[in-house]
């Protein structure tokens, strides 16, 4: 008895403190159909504030120093510089035509972005404001994805297959690698060693050696009572300790805990409607997934592997950055 | 080629020539009908603008991986001779063939020994009977076929709960064969066609001084004292009166089928599952938006690049294996990949449901299952085919 009250009291102890180092946490989600960036205090588990935004604002990121937000508003053809303090939008930038995704340079000083209507990544210089040049890559361009030393940018292209490795002096493409249908988002381990590359319409994740470009693993996933042409994986995020991988599986409503060591999927966690993208807490415990069906973002206790609350959004909400 | 990696080692890319690989757009230069709406725009060029744009999509893919692919074009005049141009496409070993042929065409090429070992894709012709009776194993059907479109409306109408149908044709085959998937559906999903009319007058001109009357009062007369109906289905693939229908006919009743909420493999409204980018690229291409052929085109193309990619090879022999087999799966903006019925080598696809401007539902409906793939309740399933091919 004694015992059990024991271990109450430590579990108890255990999620406060999940809790209280998650706190004044605060994420942005992009809502692309509503135009908006909802703002949510994962203290008060609430949205606490709308900010309107360019059209069909999909992936966004934060500045290294955390003050900025950037927005690819993807019909509005331009990114959006979102000033965190005063929640307004104090700049645009050039990006060429629909972009949907990109990544930071790790010296914060350079986006690269995905055009995904014509076929190119576009370097843009961050300090000038200007773009710095175009590299030419396959049919839709969209997950970004940049290597820990900085050397090697990764874009994946929906139609063409393709995970394309790129020499970030040279900003050339050194090598491709075929993956299944529509590739959607990249991600390395943080060691550098392994690039995961979702493939939205193969319903699986390729691990990719970063040294070799060889296929380590195509990850499959199979759920009970889900059919599995609705399997499929879009946003990735990997755990800072390099152990544990979250795969996004859209319209399967799932969020997919795979070992990274052993490459097998451990877990399915039951989240809201077609859930796109994942973005951890600066302390790792919690994970947000946005759900885009649903209109909510899932938070995720990652020690637990437990959904522990839902918290309504704005109109689709596709991108989520946490600061 | 040598290419550096960040780490400073060499890549050594693929040496030697690329690999070419010519696709044949076969069609024939037969009038067809004009969109009854004057608003709509007459496209000369349909079907080969979306064969174009995914040639090009395949060549920016092939770039990566030295194939190159061509697009050869070739228009044989009204009831020309297909079999010197199959000779010829043989001798030249172009044999990956997009055949924009109507049924009696397509079945004409397809049993020239020429072709035997080709691959034709069919993006024209809709006939239920070249995929229940006279599968070809040379032959593989992009563009669905009318059976599959007609499930993928009644599946709505059930939904709806729509059960009591009114059925009105044209004189034609097609409207005749549109209205026969339209009679079959109604069984499958026990709704009633509480009537059938035939609209027997002959295709006007578009352009009338004065036409807005006329056509008032034949459409009021065509649909005056109908039992009690939910919907008015009409099959008019001639584009003799279709359009005319809603907001005319005598009782306020929803116009379906070939007009009004129609069954579409493709349309200009859609835009989820990455649709945008494929509308926006092809209007850029071409100046208008993308149809159903055009769309059909596309898949057609898509499909020959994918089998070339992850076989590194244009032999048509180790296409077909590859196309046919478990592995081929077309990402087509339809938000589930596409493969081929291996009984019917019958694309499985989603059928989108439209309105002229509005994007209302995708077929198969959730409530539709099936043991395969819920994409096999659209249309005839293997036991409703005599077609066993590939087993």
């Amino acid at each position: 008895m004694l015992q059990r009250k024991w271990m109450a009291l430590s579990v108890a102890l255990a999620c406060s403190t999940a809790l209280d180092q998650a706190r004044a946490a605060t994420a942005y989600v992009s809502n692309e159909k509503g135009n908006t960036i909802s703002v949510v205090d994962l203290d008060k588990m609430e949205t606490v504030a709308t900010v309107p935004v360019g059209e069909r604002p999909r992936g966004i990121t934060l500045s290294h120093d955390k003050k900025l937000l950037y927005i690819c508003t993807s019909d509005a053809d331009h990114i959006e510089v979102l000033d965190l303090e005063s929640l307004e939008v104090i700049r645009t930038l050039p990006s060429g035509p629909d972009p949907e995704l990109f990544v930071l340079s790790r010296d914060g000083s350079t986006l690269y972005i995905a055009n995904e209507d014509n076929n190119f990544v576009t370097v843009l210089d961050l300090t000038q404001g200007v773009v710095a040049t175009e590299i030419p890559v396959g049919v839709e361009p969209e997950g970004m994805a940049i290597s820990p030393d900085n050397k090697v940018l990764i874009n994946t292209s929906e139609t063409t297959n393709m995970a394309h490795f790129i020499n970030t002096e040279t900003l050339e493409i050194f090598d491709n690698v075929l993956v299944d249908s529509r590739p959607r988002y990249a991600e390395f381990t943080p060691d550098g060693k392994e690039v995961w590359v979702s493939s939205e319409i193969g319903g699986t994740v390729s691990v990719i050696d970063a040294g070799s470009r060889e296929i380590l693993k195509k990850i499959g996933f199979e759920i009970q009572g889900v059919r599995a042409d609705t399997i499929q994986p879009v946003g990735v995020r990997i755990t800072p300790d390099g152990k544990t991988a979250f795969v996004a599986l859209g319209p399967a409503n799932r969020v997919a805990v795979i070992d990274v060591a052993s490459r097998e999927v451990q877990d399915y966690l039951l989240v809201g409607q077609r859930v796109w993208q994942l973005d951890f807490t600066p302390d790792a415990k919690l994970l947000l997934s946005t759900n885009g069906e649903s209109n909510d973002i899932s938070v995720i206790d990652v020690a637990e592997r437990k959904v522990i609350k839902s918290i309504p959004v704005g109109e689709l909400p596709w991108g989520v950055a946490i600061r | 080629m040598l290419i550096l990696a960040p780490d400073g080692s060499v890549v050594v890319a693929a040496e030697g020539d690329p690999l070419h690989v010519p696709i044949v757009y076969l069609g024939e230069a037969v009038p067809e009908p004009l969109p009854l709406s004057l608003v709509e725009p007459v496209a000369t060029d349909k079907g080969i603008a979306g064969a174009k744009l995914a040639i090009g999509d395949n060549n920016t893919t092939g770039q990566f991986l030295k194939q190159e692919f061509e697009l050869i074009e070739k228009i044989v005049p009204e009831g020309g001779d297909l079999k010197t141009a199959a000779a010829g496409l043989s001798d030249a070993g172009q044999t990956l063939i997009v055949a924009d042929l109507a049924a009696p065409r397509l079945r004409e090429l397809a049993n020239l020994p020429e072709m035997r070992n080709a691959i034709i894709l069919n993006i024209r012709a809709e006939d239920d009977e070249l995929r229940t009776s006279e599968c070809k194993p040379n032959v593989f059907h992009v563009i669905p076929s009318r059976a599959m479109k007609a499930d993928a409306l009644g599946q709505w109408l059930v939904r709806k709960q729509w059960m009591r149908w009114v059925l009105i044709y044209g004189v034609n085959e097609p409207d005749k064969a549109f209205a026969e998937a339209i009679r079959r559906a109604a069984k499958r999903y026990r709704a009633e066609i509480v009537e059938e009319r035939a609209y027997e007058f002959k295709a006007g001109s578009r352009r009338t001084d004065t036409g807005e009357q006329q056509v008032r009062e034949q459409m009021t007369l065509l649909t005056q004292r109908l039992p009690e109906h939910d919907v008015l289905i009409v099959a008019d693939e001639s584009e003799v009166f279709g359009d005319y229908l809603p907001y005319r006919n005598w009782d306020a009743r929803p116009v379906v089928g070939t007009s009004g909420l129609v069954p579409t493999s493709w349309h200009r409204s859609q835009e989820q599952w990455g649709g945008t980018q494929l509308q926006r690229r092809f209007t850029r291409a071409s100046n208008r938006w993308m149809l159903e052929r055009d769309y059909a085109a596309w898949e057609a193309v898509r499909t020959i690049g994918e089998a070339v990619t992850r076989t590194s090879s244009g032999d048509p022999a180790a296409l077909r294996d590859y196309i046919i087999s478990d592995s081929f799966e077309l990402a087509a903006f339809k938000g589930k990949p596409l493969t081929f019925r291996k009984w019917d080598q019958q694309l499985r696809q989603p059928i989108l449901l439209a309105t002229p401007l509005m994007l209302v539902s995708v077929s198969p409906q959730e409530e539709f299952l099936h043991q395969r793939t819920p994409l096999d309740s659209l249309g005839h399933d293997e036991p409703d085919s005599t077609c066993r091919l590939n087993q």
